[in-house]
């Protein structure tokens, strides 16, 4: 068995692509569902908007980077203020089901035949991000230490993601200590209590869903811009799952929570992966081939979380006390 | 009751003197003037009020038996539920149609049957979001802890003067939802004075509280008058109302069918009718409690002379016909 790829390519994953894009993710999920008690199950969707809101403009219609850009997050906030509107004013279960198929319409319009010319269709776009590679300052070469390291392309991505997920988690921590941070986690407990003291609910909760939508459409980009494409398929429900997975992993409610989630839930993946693909290809595994270690993973991972859950039930960083309340 | 000072009581009883013990009086100075208010449930009408007036600086009570339609009113009246029709106007200024946290902004406010303690907040935090104007509560602001660090200090000085006068203060870094019922509540109308409001709507404060609670929350829905607030509160202890009530108003089936002091109004044949319509066990006054008893010592005495002739269980006959023998009385009391 090759220990040491295992190794690197655990401690890659702990900072890597995957993880910046479900830390944002999760970070939006957080400030909708942590904070404010919002059940937008559509989070996906808004990666995937701002991602191909990008795509689409640079490589279907040959316009700037920067433009793309600024579609992608005014294309979020518009996504954010439609899904909001009709739904804001119901009971939180009905946004969690409006939202999680705005989600699958978004995608499936983005794989649609008919709109084949400006989406690609399930192939998606590419050649979109030239710009941004030329904007990398880091000289071609590997970087890093012993023997993990980047290519200095993602090493750029990461420069980049890492300091979003920085940038978010201040503006995150600046907020829910203000006032303004006390009114959305008083709507998640009681939004009739906070309307009869003064509050305008539907505005704050608009809010909370177009902030969360905005930060997690940094996700978006971040994968756009790693992977240089977008396909529709990458925006699909498990990425709103995980992200909420991350979220309860790290402890609901608090800033850095999905920031260790996210590190958490990757390095378990690629650490559970790499492990039985290894122990199968040398031998020490025969009841089952390489190809099953995917789903394997998946499940050996889901059962450590249900573990978490009835241990931890906090999350990493969540206060046990809060949790006992719930049980009175 | 008695250690009140007498000049507020008397003070605000002395508006309502010489007003009639009708549905819909007028008020000499109402903050709140409702007018055919209708709110329907598909065929079942859960509110019709005509006409009601609030008198300012005056505590009064809502009651009226159980699907009076008391707290759909009150949901009514504060914007969260929508009425079908009517108008009402707080301090001349009308409110219908005016959603829930525009209400509570122009110093009407409520607190609620079920309490409304925001658990995972601490008791401080819920006090500190009930203040109005925070300029901390804008998104932009929200980042610039100099813009709002002043006032929130001020917010948290006046938050911890309520929770003293609440005995709260110890609670203060508490969880809310750590808080015994009784405190909840105390919690709920401490956070409802954070919003400095002109008239506190309390739907039943007494519900779920233990006895030892009730005096003092007794004691400060008092106080609210003596500091010139006016109190409608919702409410099913009759002695409580009797206690701290100025006037009373009777709801029943949707509608006020009587107004009134609190010491007469319960021999008011409207209400007596109204409640023994639904309930055997309506509190009765002095007069139908003591008829009450003569007949059944009556009864007692004949049951005695049957006794002799007949040995049976002593009380066995007594209990069936004190229930027939007592809605006799009460007929004739309200006649």
């Amino acid at each position: 068995m090759d220990w040491l790829t295992i190794l690197v390519t655990t401690v890659e994953a702990a900072v890597g692509v995957e993880t910046v894009v479900y830390a944002l993710a999760a970070l939006g999920v957080n400030i909708q569902f942590g904070y404010s008690g919002l059940l937008n199950f559509g989070q996906a969707a808004f990666l995937g908007v701002a991602g191909y809101g990008l795509a689409v403009i640079v490589s279907t219609f040959g316009l700037p980077f920067w433009l793309g850009i600024v579609v992608g997050l005014a294309s979020v906030v518009v996504f954010a203020f439609l899904l909001g509107v009709p739904t804001l004013k119901l009971r939180a279960d009905y946004l969690a089901i409006v939202t999680i198929a705005a989600a699958e319409i978004v995608r499936l319009i983005f794989r649609s035949v008919a709109f084949k010319d400006v989406f690609g269709g399930s192939d998606g776009r590419r050649a979109f991000s030239g710009t941004f590679y030329d904007m990398n300052p880091f000289p071609p070469g590997q970087y890093g230490i012993g023997p993990f390291g980047f290519s200095e392309r993602v090493l750029w991505v990461l420069v980049l993601g890492w300091f979003l997920v920085g940038i978010s988690c201040l503006a995150i921590y600046l907020l829910m200590k203000s006032p303004w941070g006390r009114v959305l986690k008083a709507i998640r407990e009681d939004e009739d209590a906070v309307r009869s003291l003064g509050k305008n609910v539907f505005s704050y909760k608009m809010q909370a869903l177009i902030l969360g939508g905005v930060v997690g459409c940094f996700g978006g980009f971040v994968y756009a811009l790693a992977f240089a494409s977008v396909q529709p398929d990458v925006f699909g429900t498990e990425l709103t799952f995980y992200a909420y997975t991350i979220v309860i992993l790290g402890g609901a409610a608090r800033v850095f929570g999905p920031v260790l989630g996210a590190s958490i839930f990757w390095v378990l993946l690629v650490l559970v992966g790499n492990t039985l693909s290894e122990a199968v290809s040398a031998g020490y595994i025969t009841f089952m081939t390489t190809t099953q270690v995917g789903p394997v993973r998946f499940m050996l991972v889901g059962l450590g979380l249900i573990l978490l859950l009835v241990f931890r039930p906090q999350g990493i960083f969540g206060d046990k006390r809060e949790i006992a309340l719930d049980a009175r | 009751m008695h250690a009140e000072p007498i000049g507020f009581k008397a003070k605000a009883q002395a508006a309502f003197a010489g007003l009639e013990s009708e549905p819909g009086v007028r008020k000499p100075d109402p903050i709140l003037v409702v007018d055919k208010v209708v709110r329907r449930f598909g065929g079942l009408t859960a509110v019709d009020v005509d006409h009601v007036e609030i008198q300012r600086g005056s505590i009064t009570a809502l009651i009226g038996p159980n699907g009076a339609g008391k707290t759909t009113f009150f949901n009514q009246l504060t914007g969260f539920d929508t009425a079908d029709a009517g108008e009402w106007t707080f301090n001349g200024a009308r409110l219908n149609g005016v959603p829930a946290h525009k209400v509570a902004r122009r110093g009407m406010v409520r607190t609620f049957q079920l309490t409304k303690a925001l658990s995972k907040l601490t008791v401080l935090e819920n006090m500190r979001l009930g203040a109005q104007g925070q300029k901390g509560e804008n998104f932009f602001r929200a980042f610039v802890q100099s813009i709002w660090r002043g006032q929130e200090d001020a917010i948290t000085e006046r938050a911890e003067q309520l929770l003293e006068r609440f005995k709260l203060d110890k609670k203060r870094d508490d969880f809310a939802g750590s808080l015994s019922g009784g405190q909840r509540k105390l919690l709920e109308m401490a956070r409802a004075l954070m919003v400095e409001p002109e008239l506190v709507m309390l739907d039943e404060p007494m519900a779920g509280v233990n006895p030892a609670l009730t005096q003092s929350l007794l004691g400060h829905v008092k106080d609210l008058r003596d500091q010139g607030m006016t109190v409608l509160f919702v409410e099913h202890d009759m002695d409580m109302v009797r206690d701290i009530s100025d006037w009373v108003i009777v709801m029943a089936q949707g509608a006020v069918i009587a107004e009134g002091p609190p010491d007469t109004i319960m021999s008011d044949s409207r209400v007596i009718d109204a409640y023994l319509g639904a309930h055997h066990d309506a509190p009765l006054s002095q007069e139908e409690a003591e008829l009450q008893l003569q007949a059944a010592e009556a009864e007692l005495e004949e049951e005695a002379g049957i006794e002799h002739a007949e040995p049976t269980e002593p009380n066995e006959p007594a209990e069936p016909a004190e229930p027939a023998a007592a809605s006799e009385e009460k007929k004739e009391a309200s006649a």
